[in-house]
């Protein structure tokens, strides 16, 4: 099982490992200067030599983006259920989360800061919530109301109750959907920390980071942040996955099926 | 449950004697409104007794499904009456009097075939021994025994419909509904899924409404055939299947069979105006002009 697994990834790494040769090789023979791009290994060396600071930013922004990710995806989830359920909820809710996902990030973030202060994590915690607020909503509605008319009728014919039809049919039909907002919404989660991180906070937190070394010029420091930002990016993106595996096995087993 | 019942008595010729589980009288079914209005059935009266299988066939639009819904409750009549086990509709469902199969077999993918079975129990309240012990006893029935942690993606057609109906018997339901449950199967599956299907009607003894297409279908299965026409829905002709109890694919080659298929096949023509519209033959089909009047009267 774990060798295959292996054998699995074997092409995605080989090609992930041919990019960075290929990448570096070729930037330095070309002589691309380090402010377009700078090279793998000058970007490793960079990660090597702050990573003190680095960690502690990818702790503080990383705890920032998993906070902000837990209250979006409970007020989504809630959100969605209370729209799926009352007619006239959707009429109230819908209009304000569709108001919330068009608010432009980078006009919130430093309002937010207003509020809290730069040092709190709460203002990265807000922004994160309003950008994960809308997709796991709007999943979550289409996971509990797009139901085989034909399953409905067959628990009406079990004289099942709303409560029921909600445990036994409407949920676990919604379970797929939410999972797919909760994978968009790990890579969301990231971004709006990070960039949330732009108009203040810790000087470590890695948004305020990457801004200050650019500023600068200390490009390759800068990059190694975007590698850390990235990296934490795909690992809450996996983390995802594998508690999907865990909460639906079956819907693994028929992917594979298919 | 009462799938170790002796062999169901009214599997005799001509149905059975009980107490009528079905008691519809006339029972008319309109959809849309004013000028879009459309007769779907009208003045049906239909009354099928305990133990019996009833077959309803008929033209597409001849109201043969709307009818099976009504009998379930999952639509209601525009007019008419209709009573299950002595109650309305509504309570029939509530009191859980019925079970149903549809065409497609609907099982939840995130559950096992066993717990698929078990879904209307736990819904019912049954305690978790019993779910169990019922589900593994219907597996058997249907014998799908070694299929029970299987999930439904992993059954072809002909299973995956074996589990709905193991599903639809799980709770003893006095009155077994099925809309064109094998449509979707080939011609050998249904073949087969038909003997199974009368093997555990003898074996349970429930009462069984049966919407089909299919002519050898109806013949096979039924102590009594409904013949509907359409435009609107009414009930043209009732053959009553005298075959004997217990039937097998020898049956199906029978001379009795084929006069019996031949018989249905006629009703169904007499009946569509392209052959020659009504004729009145056996004094059970109407004629156009009647028809046409009620239908009139029905969107006044």
């Amino acid at each position: 099982m774990k060798a295959s697994a292996l054998r699995d990834a074997l092409p995605a790494i080989a090609v992930f490992v041919a990019v960075l040769v290929v990448w570096e090789i070729s930037f330095l023979l070309l002589g691309v200067q380090s402010f377009l791009i700078p090279r793998p290994t000058v970007i490793a060396a960079s990660l090597a030599d702050q990573w003190p600071t680095l960690v502690k930013g990818v702790l503080f922004t990383g705890t920032e983006a998993i906070l902000g990710l837990l209250v979006g995806l409970v007020l989504g989830t809630a959100a969605g259920f209370a729209t799926a359920r009352w007619v006239s909820a959707r009429e109230v809710l819908l209009p304000v989360a569709i108001g919330a996902s068009t608010i432009p990030i980078i006009a919130f973030a430093p309002i937010t800061l207003n509020w809290f202060g730069p040092e709190s994590l709460l203002p990265r915690i807000t922004i994160v919530a309003v950008m994960v607020f809308f997709p796991v909503m709007v999943n979550t509605i289409r996971g509990l109301t797009n139901v085989d008319p034909g399953a409905l009728e067959l628990l009406s014919s079990y004289a099942a109750g709303d409560g029921q039809t909600l445990l036994k049919l409407r949920g676990p039909n919604a379970l797929p959907y939410w999972f797919t907002a909760l994978r968009i919404a790990t890579t969301l989660a990231v971004i709006g920390a990070v960039v949330g991180e732009f108009f203040g906070g810790p000087l470590y937190a890695l948004g305020l980071y990457i801004t200050n070394m650019t500023g600068s010029s200390r490009y390759p420091a800068a990059w190694a942040a975007i590698v850390l930002a990235c990296a934490l990016g795909i690992v809450l993106y996996l983390l995802a996955v594998a508690l999907e595996r865990v909460v639906m096995p079956w819907n693994a087993a028929r992917e594979a099926a298919r | 449950m009462s799938a170790s019942a002796s062999p169901n008595p009214s599997a005799a010729p001509g149905g059975g004697q009980g107490p009528s589980v079905v008691e519809a009288a006339g029972i008319g079914k309109v959809f849309g409104e004013g000028a879009a209005a459309v007769a779907a059935l009208e003045a049906v009266d239909l009354t099928i007794r305990q133990g019996e299988f009833v077959s309803l066939i008929g033209p597409s639009g001849c109201g043969k499904s709307t009818l099976l819904r009504i009998i379930g409750d999952l639509t209601a009549p525009t007019s008419g009456t209709i009573a299950i086990n002595g109650k309305p509709a509504a309570r029939a469902r509530l009191d859980r009097d019925y079970g149903m199969v549809f065409q497609a077999p609907v099982l939840m993918d995130w559950r096992t075939v066993a717990k698929n079975i078990e879904l209307p129990l736990e819904i019912m309240g049954y305690p978790a021994d019993e779910r169990r012990r019922r589900s593994k006893e219907l597996l058997e029935l249907v014998e799908l025994g070694t299929f029970a942690d299987r999930h439904p993606w992993q059954l072809s057609g002909g299973m995956q419909q074996r589990v709905a109906i193991a599903r639809a018997l799980s709770f003893d339901p006095k009155l077994l509904l099925m809309d064109e449950p094998f449509g979707a199967l080939d011609e050998m599956t249904r073949e087969r899924m038909n003997t199974e299907l009368m093997r555990i009607w003898q074996r349970t003894g429930t009462t069984i409404v049966f919407v089909t297409h299919s002519i050898p279908e109806a013949v096979f299965l039924s102590t009594r055939v409904v013949v509907m026409s359409a435009r609107p829905g009414r009930i043209s002709q009732v053959v009553d299947i005298d075959l004997p109890g217990d039937r097998s694919f020898a049956t199906r080659e029978s001379d009795a069979y084929f006069r019996l298929v031949t018989k249905v096949r006629e009703a169904l023509r007499h009946d569509d105006p392209a052959d020659g519209g009504p004729t009145g033959a056996d004094g059970a089909a109407p004629s156009t002009s009647d028809a046409e009047r009620v239908r009139a009267e029905g969107l006044a």
